[in-house]
C-alpha cells in the first residue's frame, strides 16, 4: 500500500463522493472504496491506466486535465484529489481554482523541489535534478511547473486558500519531527489539504 | 461460407418467436392489441437468473446478432464480432438476448405483418414506434424470460438509445448500461439526412403510399437511395479514402488518391458509374433494397428524430436520470460523424450532474460511426475488461 493513502485517508469522510483528477491506475479510489465506501469517479487520459481502473471497477473518464472541467458541477463532490500531478499540468492555478469549485475540499500532493538534494544537485552539479522520485531528464519530463513547499504556501495566500492540514514527508511518504523542523528544505513530497476561505 | 463454424462462434441458432396478447400502448397513445417479437438468445440463464445481458438492435439490425442460421449463411449475426465463447460478451457466462424490434421486418410485428383488423398488411398503417415503446415491449419479454434485472443492457447508436431509455425508464431492472457511439438526441443535421432517406422512399412510384405489398411490387429504387445516404454517414471520410484507395493507374499514390479509385480504370465521360465508391454505395443499397421494409425504414428513422428523453424534464437530461440506479459505460469513436464524440460527452455531462456513475472511453478508430461494429482493439479490450467485472458482481 502506497504509504501517502495512510495519509489522505484521514481526511476523507466515510461514504463521501470523491473525484480524482489524474487517477492513475485507479488504487486510491479502490483502496477508499474499499476502506470508506467512497463513491469515486477518475480522470484520466492514459489508455493502460484506464483499463486498469475499469479492471478494478473504478468509474473511469477519459479526459484531458488541461482542457479543463466544465463538465462538472460546481460543489458537486465532497473531495477533489490531485496526486503527483499538479507540477504536470499545463495552468496548475486554474487547476486548482476549477478544484475548489468542484469541490467542498481539496487534496493535493507534488514532489517538492525546494528539498535539500534538489538544491544540492543545482548547486554543486549545475544540471537539473534527477532523483529516486523524480527520475526524469529535463527533457524528456512531463513535470513543467515544479514547485517548492514555501511557493505553495505563498499561492495558497495569495489565492485566499484555506489550508486545512499541511503534511510533509519523504519520498517514501515517512513523516518524521525532522522533516517538520524544514519542511521545504527536508520534504520531499508535500501533501496539502485545503478548501477555499470562507467568505467573512 | 464456412464448411466448419469458428470456434469461438456461437453457432448454428434459431430465433424463436414470442407472441404477447396483452395490449401495449404506444406513447402516440395508438393501442397495438396484440404482437409478435423474434427473439434469439445464446448461453445458458443461471439458476437465479442474474447472468442476462438485452442487446439492443440499431436502424436496420435485427434479433440476429450472433451465429449462423445454416451453414450456407454467407456472414454472422450483426454483432458477431462481439459475442461468442471468448468474446467480450462471453457467451460462457452471459446468458444474451436479442429481439427484433416492433415495426421491424424480421419476423416482429411490423408493416410487413398482416394487421388482423384487416385482414392485409399493416404497411402504413402501422403505429410510429418510438424508442420508449420498444423498451416496453422488451421489459415485457423480460417478464416472460423471467429476468428481473438485466446484467447489462448493450446497444449502438439507435441501441444505444434504448439503453438509456431502460435507465430511465426502468431502474431497478439493470446493473449496468453500456451505450456506444450515441448521443442524447439527434441533431438537425441527423434528421436532415433522415428526411432525405424518407423522401427517397416516399417519392419512389413503386410506393404507393406505403400500400406496394397490394401492388404487388417492392420500392427498392427509394429504398436503396435511402441506404446510400445513410451509409454515407455511417462511413468517415478517413474510411473512404482507405476503402476506395489502395489502387490506381492514374495516381501511383495512395494517399493522393482520397479514394478516388477507378471502377473500369478509366473515365467513361457519361453518366453511370466511374468510381469505386458508386459502385459500392450501390452495391450496398441494391443488396439493402431486397432484404429491408421501406415502411420499417421509415418508422425506424422516425424513432431515431423523436428520441429525446429529456422533453419530459425541462429539457434537462440529467433529471431524466434523477432514478438511475445502474452504472453506466458510453464508448465513442474519434471519426464517427453521426455521434461525434462530443454528442457522447454531453450524456456523460448529465450523468455526472446527476450523481450517476459513469466510466467515458473515446476510441481512437478510421472507421466511423460504423465502429461501434467492428473488432477495434481498444474497443474490444475495454469491452472484455468491462464486462469481465460484471460477470465477476453477478456471479456468472
Amino acid at each position: 500500500m502506497r504509504a501517502d493513502l495512510d495519509i489522505i485517508r484521514n481526511w476523507i469522510e466515510p461514504g463521501s463522493r470523491v473525484l480524482d483528477l489524474g487517477c492513475g491506475d485507479g488504487s486510491l479510489l479502490r483502496y477508499l472504496q474499499d476502506n470508506l465506501q467512497t463513491i469515486g469517479t477518475g480522470l484520466e487520459i492514459d489508455e493502460t491506466k484506464i483499463n486498469a481502473c475499469l479492471d478494478k471497477g473504478i468509474s473511469v473518464i477519459q479526459q484531458d486535465l488541461n482542457k479543463g472541467l466544465q463538465n462538472f458541477e460546481s460543489q458537486s463532490f465532497d473531495t477533489v484529489l490531485l496526486t503527483q500531478t499538479l507540477q504536470a499540468v499545463h495552468f496548475p492555478d486554474l487547476l486548482v481554482e476549477e478544484m475548489l469549485r468542484i469541490g467542498k475540499n481539496c487534496i493535493v500532493t507534488f514532489p517538492n523541489f525546494g528539498n535539500w538534494r534538489a538544491r544540492l544537485h543545482l548547486a554543486v552539479k549545475g544540471r537539473m535534478p534527477v532523483s529516486e522520485y523524480i527520475p526524469y531528464e529535463w527533457y524528456n519530463t512531463p513535470n513543467i511547473h515544479f514547485c517548492t513547499v514555501r511557493d505553495f504556501d505563498v499561492f495558497c495566500h495569495d489565492k485566499n486558500i484555506n489550508v486545512i492540514t499541511r503534511t510533509v514527508v519523504d519520498y517514501k511518504h515517512r513523516d518524521s519531527w525532522f522533516i517538520r523542523a524544514a519542511p521545504n528544505l527536508l520534504s520531499e513530497i508535500a501533501i496539502y489539504h485545503f478548501s477555499r476561505t470562507p467568505a467573512v | 461460407m464456412p464448411d466448419t463454424l469458428p470456434e469461438n462462434s456461437v453457432g448454428l441458432v434459431t430465433p424463436e418467436l414470442y407472441r404477447f396478447e396483452e395490449p401495449l400502448t404506444l406513447r402516440s397513445g395508438k393501442v397495438l392489441k396484440a404482437y409478435d417479437l423474434m427473439v434469439e438468445t445464446y448461453g445458458t440463464l443461471n439458476a437465479d437468473k442474474s447472468n442476462a445481458i438485452l442487446i439492443c438492435h440499431a436502424l436496420s439490425g435485427d434479433h440476429h446478432a450472433a451465429g449462423y442460421h445454416s451453414m450456407d449463411d454467407k456472414k454472422p449475426g450483426w454483432w458477431d464480432v462481439c459475442i461468442g465463447p471468448g468474446k467480450p460478451v462471453d457467451t460462457n457466462h452471459f446468458f444474451v438476448v436479442c429481439l427484433n424490434n416492433l415495426g421491424g421486418c424480421a419476423g416482429s410485428t411490423g408493416p410487413a405483418s398482416i394487421n388482423p383488423d384487416t385482414g392485409t398488411w399493416y404497411g402504413p398503417d402501422f403505429p410510429v414506434v418510438t424508442v420508449r415503446d420498444w423498451v416496453n415491449s422488451q421489459a415485457r419479454l423480460a417478464d416472460r424470460l423471467g429476468i428481473q434485472q438485466w446484467a447489462a443492457v448493450v446497444g449502438g447508436s439507435l441501441g444505444g438509445m434504448q439503453v438509456m431509455r431502460w435507465a430511465i425508464s426502468y431502474p431497478e431492472r439493470l446493473r449496468h448500461a453500456i451505450m456506444l457511439a450515441v448521443a442524447p438526441k439527434l441533431s438537425a443535421q441527423n434528421i436532415a439526412f433522415n428526411e432525405v432517406a424518407r423522401q427517397s422512399i416516399t417519392a419512389d412510384p413503386d410506393f404507393h403510399a406505403g400500400r406496394y405489398r397490394e401492388h404487388e411490387v417492392l420500392p427498392k429504387k427509394g429504398l436503396m437511395l435511402a441506404r446510400m445516404v445513410g451509409h454515407i454517414t455511417y462511413l468517415s471520410d478517413s474510411a473512404m479514402r482507405e476503402k476506395f484507395g489502395k489502387v490506381s493507374d492514374e495516381l501511383k499514390q495512395a494517399s493522393l488518391n482520397l479514394g478516388r479509385d477507378l471502377r473500369a480504370g478509366k473515365l467513361s465521360f457519361g453518366f453511370d458509374v466511374d468510381f469505386q465508391v458508386e459502385s459500392y454505395l450501390h452495391y450496398q443499397g441494391e443488396r439493402f433494397s431486397e432484404t429491408f421494409d421501406a415502411n420499417t425504414y421509415l418508422l425506424m428513422t422516425k424513432a431515431l428524430d423523436y428520441f429525446d428523453p429529456s422533453v419530459d424534464y425541462d429539457g434537462d437530461l440529467s433529471k431524466a436520470f434523477a432514478k438511475s440506479d445502474c452504472r453506466f459505460l458510453l464508448m465513442s469513436f474519434s471519426t464517427d460523424w453521426r455521434f461525434p464524440p462530443e454528442r457522447t460527452r454531453e450524456i456523460v455531462t448529465a450523468l455526472l450532474k446527476a450523481g450517476k456513475q459513469v466510466s467515458y472511453l473515446e476510441i481512437e478508430a478510421d472507421q466511423g460511426h460504423d465502429a461501434f461494429l467492428l473488432p477495434v482493439p481498444r474497443y474490444m479490450q475495454s469491452l472484455t475488461t468491462y464486462l469481465n467485472v460484471v460477470k465477476e458482481e453477478v456471479g456468472a
